[in-house]
Parts: C-alpha cells; sequence; structure tokens
C-alpha cells in the first residue's frame, strides 16, 4: 500500500489545485481564530506557534521515507499535538481500512463499534489538522503490509495495541502540556481512546479482564501506563512510511 | 520516591518553590523527610509537606485539596463496589459481571489506597477519613444492593462522573507534572471501568450528547457532554461524520462544584 486508503470522510484529499488552496487558507483563517480563542494560554507560551524548529509540512502528503520532525517533545505544545495528530492519523487509516474491507464474520454489532470508532478518530485527527494548521506535520503514509484485515483476530489485535498505544501516549505526554486549554483537550480524547480500549478488549475475550488488566493497566497500583514518547514512536514505526525526528527522553 | 520527585517537578517549574516555602530551608525539609522515612515513619513527612506546599501555592495549585477530591469520590466507588461484591445473589460467582466488578473494585480500592498515600495518610491536613455514604442515593436507587440492573446503572453513573472529575482537574495539577500523570493515569483507568460497564449493559462505550443511557435521574452526569465544537472545530463538519458521532469523540470536563452536586446526595457525613 504506497498511499493512505481513500477516506470517504475526508474532503481535503478529494481536492487539487485551486480548490485544496483555498481549503489551505479556510483552515489557516480558522487556525487564527483558533489562536485568538485559546489567549492567555497561548500568550503565556510564547514559543509555541510561530517556532520556527517546528517544520511546516502541512497540506502535503509526506514522501516515502521522509524524515518527519515532530520538534522537541519535552518542551514544546505544537510538537505534542503533531505527536498527537501523527498518532491519530495512524488510528484513523487503520479504521477507515478496516471498514472498506470488513473481516469476514464480522457482526452487526462488531461494524457499529469499529464504524463508531473509525469516526471518533477521523475526527481527532481533523481536528488536530485544523488546530495546527500551517504547523502540522504532513499526511503520513501507512503501512499495514503486515496486517490481515480479513482475519478478525488479527485487526481486533492490531487495534488494541494501538489503542492501548494511544492511551498510554497521551497518558505520558500530559505532563509536557504547558497550555491547560491543549490538556483538556488531550484529556477529551484519551478517555475516548480508554474507552476504545476496553471495548475492543472486551470483543476480544468477554470474560476477562482484559478491557484493564495487566499488563496495561497495574493490578497493584490500578494505574494505566504511561509511554515515553520514544517508546510509543518505536512502536508505531513499522507500521508508518515515514520516520520521525524528534528530541525527547 | 513520589515526595521527592513532586519536590523536584516543582523545582522544574518554580526554581523558588524552596524560597516560597515560610521558614523552610530545602536542606531542613529534605532532612525532616528522610529522618522520618528512615525511621519508618514515613507517613509523618508528608502531610508536613501537603500543609507547606499548601501554604506555599495557596489558592493557585492546590494540590491537596484535589487530591482529597479524588480521594472523596475513589472511597465512594471502593465502597460501591465492595459492598456489591459482598452482597449475595447480586454478582453471581462465575458471571461476566463478577469478573468485571472483581477488577473494577480491585482498581478503586487500589487509588483510595495510592491517594491516601500521596496525601500522607488519613490525619488532620492529610487525606481526609472515608466518609459515611448512602448507596441508595437518598433512597433514589433503593434496591441498588439487591437489584442487578440497578447495579450496573449506578456503576455507569459513578464511573462516567469519574471520568469527568478528573478531566476537570488536570489543568489544576499543571505545576505538578508527577501528581499530574498519576492523576491521568487514573483518569483513563475509570474511562475503561465505564466503557466496560456500558457495554455490559448493552450499550455503546461511549456518551452519545447528554444521553443517559435509561439511568433515571442521573442528567447532570451527562450535562454538557454533548460538545461538538473543539478548539472551534465543529467536527460535525468533517465530511462523514454525524453530530452524535462528533459528540461521542471527545469527553467533556466537570467542574468540581458540579461533581460535588452530582456526588453529595451519596454522602451521609464527613468523618
Amino acid at each position: 500500500m504506497t498511499q493512505l486508503p481513500k477516506d470517504s470522510t475526508d474532503v481535503s484529499r478529494l481536492l487539487t489545485g485551486i480548490d485544496s488552496a483555498r481549503l489551505g487558507r479556510r483552515i489557516f483563517m480558522r487556525y487564527l481564530g483558533a489562536t485568538a480563542a485559546a489567549g492567555v494560554a497561548l500568550s503565556a507560551c510564547h514559543s509555541e506557534v510561530m517556532d520556527s524548529a517546528v517544520p511546516r509540512g502541512a497540506g502535503r502528503a509526506a514522501a516515502i521515507g521522509e524524515v518527519v520532525d515532530l520538534g522537541d517533545l519535552q518542551t514544546n505544545d505544537v510538537a505534542i499535538l503533531n505527536y498527537a495528530y501523527a498518532l491519530e492519523q495512524l488510528e484513523a487509516a487503520f479504521y477507515v481500512q478496516v471498514m472498506m474491507t470488513p473481516y469476514s464474520g464480522i457482526t452487526d454489532a462488531e461494524r457499529i463499534i469499529l464504524k463508531d470508532i473509525r469516526d471518533h478518530e477521523v475526527g481527532h485527527r481533523e481536528l488536530f489538522r485544523t488546530a495546527l494548521g500551517g504547523a502540522a506535520i504532513p499526511d503520513l503514509t501507512p503501512d499495514f503490509s503486515t496486517i490481515n484485515f480479513s482475519s478478525r483476530d488479527a485487526v481486533l489485535s492490531v487495534a488494541k495495541t494501538y489503542e492501548n498505544v494511544g492511551v498510554s501516549a497521551y497518558n505520558g505526554a500530559g505532563k509536557f502540556i504547558k497550555s491547560a486549554d491543549y490538556l483538556t483537550l488531550a484529556g477529551k480524547i484519551v478517555s475516548v481512546e480508554a474507552r476504545h480500549a476496553a471495548v475492543i478488549a472486551a470483543l476480544i475475550d468477554p470474560n476477562s479482564v482484559s478491557f484493564a488488566g495487566m499488563p496495561e493497566v497495574d493490578d497493584t497500583t490500578g494505574l494505566d501506563k504511561v509511554r515515553s514518547f520514544r517508546e510509543v514512536l518505536t512502536i508505531v514505526a513499522p507500521f508508518l512510511k515515514q520516520k520521525f525526528n524528534f528530541n525527547a527522553a | 520516591m513520589i515526595l521527592q520527585n513532586i519536590l523536584n517537578d516543582i523545582e522544574k517549574v518554580d526554581g523558588e518553590v524552596f524560597e516560597r516555602l515560610e521558614h523552610v530551608s530545602r536542606r531542613n525539609m529534605f532532612q525532616t523527610f528522610m529522618k522520618k522515612a528512615m525511621k519508618g515513619a514515613a507517613a509523618g513527612a508528608p502531610v508536613v509537606f501537603a500543609s507547606m506546599l499548601n501554604k506555599a501555592y495557596a489558592g493557585a495549585e492546590d494540590v491537596a485539596d484535589v487530591l482529597n477530591f479524588a480521594l472523596t469520590l475513589e472511597y465512594l466507588e471502593a465502597e460501591f463496589y465492595n459492598m456489591g461484591l459482598a452482597a449475595s445473589n447480586l454478582l453471581p460467582q462465575g458471571s461476566v459481571a463478577r469478573t468485571i466488578y472483581t477488577q473494577i473494585a480491585k482498581h478503586e480500592n487500589a487509588h483510595v489506597a495510592l491517594l491516601i498515600n500521596a496525601l500522607g495518610g488519613v490525619k488532620p491536613g492529610g487525606a481526609i477519613a472515608k466518609p459515611t455514604f448512602d448507596l441508595t442515593y437518598k433512597g433514589a436507587f433503593a434496591n441498588v444492593l439487591t437489584n442487578y440492573d440497578t447495579y450496573l446503572a449506578v456503576s455507569q453513573a459513578l464511573e462516567d462522573t469519574g471520568v469527568r472529575a478528573y478531566k476537570g482537574q488536570a489543568p489544576r495539577l499543571i505545576g505538578v507534572p508527577a501528581v499530574l500523570e498519576v492523576a491521568l493515569q487514573i483518569h483513563s483507568v475509570e474511562a475503561r471501568h465505564a466503557a466496560r460497564v456500558r457495554q455490559l449493559r448493552g450499550y455503546k462505550g461511549w456518551i452519545t450528547n447528554e444521553d443517559t443511557s435509561n439511568i433515571p435521574g442521573v442528567g447532570a452526569v451527562y450535562k454538557g457532554d454533548n460538545m461538538i465544537t473543539q478548539a472551534n472545530l465543529n467536527v460535525a463538519s468533517i465530511a462523514g461524520i454525524q453530530t452524535d458521532t462528533a459528540s461521542e469523540a471527545f469527553d467533556e470536563p466537570l467542574t468540581k462544584e458540579q461533581v460535588l452536586a452530582i456526588a453529595t446526595p451519596f454522602v451521609v457525613k464527613f468523618n
């Protein structure tokens, strides 16, 4: 697979030339609006949005093998938003593919769940795309060549991995976020990812504690796992045709 | 040691933390902690720490207040699950429900222990004692410990409230990364619980608009969860995304006051 799967929910991919440029401007204007509304939080973090260290890749597809620069994940909220955007791009692309080529024996209930999750993830992706505007990383290319989309076990297993990694990624990134608005936004998303994780786990094995069990949730402390930026990016690396450059432990 | 982590984290964002602490030099503080810790009286040190911290950051980042607020909810949840598992004929042995609730109870009890520890033990200036609870919610859920459906319904409301409560408090912990991280780790576990219980009841794992999923009298738990505009983007304006789905994709926070209004009928008295 050399391109993102066709995504019927994503208008921007269907546009070219002048239309695309118009859309870019519109998103940019929204971005300005968002910046103004963010007000105090953003002005308190002067280096955020206009940080020249953050690459401008918005609105184009990344080249295969391109090294995408996320910036300094430990000090820069925009870098963290791009990190989240990268993960949401991968998740959304996965569920779009799942719904385009449903596995054999998919039940109506499973179809409803997976379609819901697809739409949630597309919503997350588009939110970050819009919020980041010109500071967004480019569109990533997933590599799903190792996933057998016709197999229920394979699909749900990957879904479980993605959701758990997503939860632990947001949990790990939270303490580096400077803006209260962005922290709240991440909080609004991470609990939905956790809901996905629990529901997928229960689809795989309903009579078990895997919805909130070891190794993701520690039995002794009752705490969900935290993964560092590096751990998360290492786990998702085989599923993307781009690599990341970033500054973080 | 969690105390040192907290101190170090505060110092990262506020290099003058030690100067802010009245009449206490850094060295004295550590000496006090270490001495007490080594004597096996570790529970005493965090109390001293918490009260100093509160003085230093009064009105700004009141960490102890957030943690005690969270502890109140965790006490309630732990009691709810401990009582439910102890009730006869409520959660049958060998049932999926019992498997699920045994796990959830384990977590809520762990959260209680963790928060009490972080607050330096139950004592004045530290962690609050367990309140006396009325799990029937002043009679609104009179059969909560005898009726399976009622029990699951109240459980869902508690978990969904917990998710929204932690989310609302997170920004208050921005200056204290170690505490924030733990709060986030609890927050997502509550969301896992909520989703599994919702699924067990036959509902979607996520909250659609302000839908109470046929639980009477819990409108406040889901009030305001129908937001579809996030960071100035109307998520429902994305092609293919319905309003319902847009609201599900983002869980909304509740303020402390909103949560207390929801939880108060469970509380007979604070002890």
